[in-house]
């Protein structure tokens, strides 16, 4: 089952005239947001985006751009507040543990 | 163990010759050999490296238990350095892993008949998913560690596995390009190694997704609950306030064990919000409609107010009514927007969004809410 969240909201862009074809966006993706069309990446499921900005960092010509970050709630509440984000750090509930290796 | 004093590669000012150009931090590899997972030592051409132990024993379920309940989460670490699982060789695959135990725990116990390396980098304890959004599972970290365990003279395969949740972190082509490792991503979860490594480390597309299953869900709900505890103190203690001044305006009697027992009964409705918020909802999560999760727990909260108030027997002015209407759904919305920072699909500008619309809503709601339950002990 796929989780769903918020439609069109995402900041992801592609600039399909910049992309290589690599395909490292289709692998380090893990919401499967990309797909390869012969040798151009393109955005198949936008909304699925989760802006963790995986494939921006890994993409070498540089084609793909997102505000990334953190979708979580209480390290935004810190923020507004100006409160040093502890998220991840302390005592706040972000954390995936056991999820990833 | 108890080997005794030897030289270990990770620790010395050894000015190494590879290609790697990054500083050689130092990092605390020589503790490694206290841990109870440290089951020996393999000698290499970099000197003794640790084998740890593939299978769980009490004291890393027990670790675990306790880390999903906050007990001593941030200290539940891994020293940072090379470790051996079974009895690798210069052309083992090399895992690389977080140094928060229950991520290291996760890789360890599916390694069971692997020969290879794992490279523990240092992300301050944090797991592979929030240190690569914080970039401490970085490029740096990884080429410093690259470096500062001599991988270079001990391999001679010069690839890298990764973790596919760290990519948010480490840039691919950066650390090929200073230290002459390829990285390639592996699977998403621990589980799917052995698959990956076997299929000549290709990953299929179930194993690059996240799943979000029903237990992913609830593990991650303990540590929800923790940190509710000193707000329902207070809460507590502002019903009993309540109770008392209800007594002394009404000119009673005032009896302590009377005012601790009608604080508590009053609480119920909130507590079990409390509950529905932090744990329903992350349980029920795909079958309750609606996307933002602040939603999801207005519908909760609502079906929660609606069944207490309809409890047979169940005394309740229009105030109580109103205040339960409030306060309950303020509550269970509140705590479910707070489980964005758990899952596994939510977006920084999703989440933005739906605060803006959902906060100023939860206050007005929390705050009438308040205002309506204190009227209702002096109406």
């Amino acid at each position: 089952m796929k989780f769903r969240y918020l439609k069109n909201v995402v900041t992801l862009k592609l600039d399909q005239g910049k992309c290589n074809g690599c395909g490292i966006c289709t692998e380090v993706c893990p919401q499967q947001v990309f797909t390869l069309e012969g040798k151009v990446s393109s955005i198949a499921d936008r909304d699925a985006c989760l802006e963790c900005g995986a494939c921006a960092r890994n993409c070498a010509p540089g084609a793909i751009s997102v505000r990334a970050g953190v979708g979580c709630a209480y390290a935004v509440l810190m923020d507004m507040y100006n409160i040093k984000s502890r998220c991840c750090g302390d005592d706040c509930g972000c954390s995936l543990d056991g999820i990833q290796c | 163990m108890s080997e005794g004093q030897f030289k270990l590669p990770m620790v010395d000012n050894h000015q190494s010759d590879s290609c790697c150009a990054g500083k050689e931090g130092a990092f605390d590899y020589r503790n490694a050999a206290e841990e109870s997972w440290v089951t020996g030592q393999i000698e290499t051409a970099v000197g003794p490296v640790y084998r740890i132990a593939t299978i769980l024993d009490y004291r890393d379920l027990l670790g675990s238990f306790k880390a999903r309940w906050g007990v001593g989460r941030m200290g539940y670490t891994v020293p940072p350095g090379l470790y051996a699982a079974g009895n690798p060789g210069q052309r083992s695959p090399v895992l690389v892993s977080a140094n928060y135990k229950l991520s290291f725990d996760s890789l360890r116990r599916e390694l069971s008949g692997l020969d290879l390396w794992i490279l523990v980098i240092d992300t301050k304890g944090i797991n592979v998913w929030c240190a690569a959004g914080k970039g401490t599972f970085g490029t740096e970290e990884v080429i410093r560690m690259v470096s500062a365990t001599r991988l270079p003279e001990l391999l001679s395969n010069k690839t890298l596995i990764m973790p596919q949740l760290s990519a948010p972190g480490v840039t691919s082509f950066e650390v090929r390009r200073s230290c002459g490792f390829k990285v390639i991503f592996g699977p998403v979860r621990a589980a799917d190694i052995s698959a990956f490594l076997k299929v000549g480390n290709r990953a299929d597309p179930v194993m690059r997704r996240t799943h979000f299953g029903l237990l992913d869900r609830v593990v991650l709900t303990p540590v929800e609950l923790t940190a509710l505890v000193k707000p329902l103190a207070y809460f507590t203690l502002f019903l009993f306030l309540l109770n008392l001044a209800s007594v002394i305006l009404a000119g009673d009697i005032i009896q302590p064990a009377f005012l601790i027992r009608q604080s508590f009964s009053d609480l119920v409705p909130f507590l079990i919000a409390l509950l529905v918020g932090a744990v329903f909802v992350p349980a029920l999560l795909p079958f309750i409609p609606g996307r933002a999760l602040s939603w999801k727990g207005l519908v909760l909260g609502l079906v929660w107010a609606g069944i207490y108030r309809g409890l047979p027997g169940l005394e309740a002015g229009l105030l109580e009514t109103a205040s339960y209407f409030l306060i309950i759904p303020a509550i269970t919305a509140f705590l479910s927007m707070n489980f964005t920072g758990s899952t596994t699909y939510t977006s920084l500008s999703g989440v933005v969004k739906e605060m803006k619309i959902a906060l100023p809503l939860i206050m007005t709601a929390a705050g009438l809410g308040l205002i309506a339950l204190t009227l209702s002990y002096f109406v």
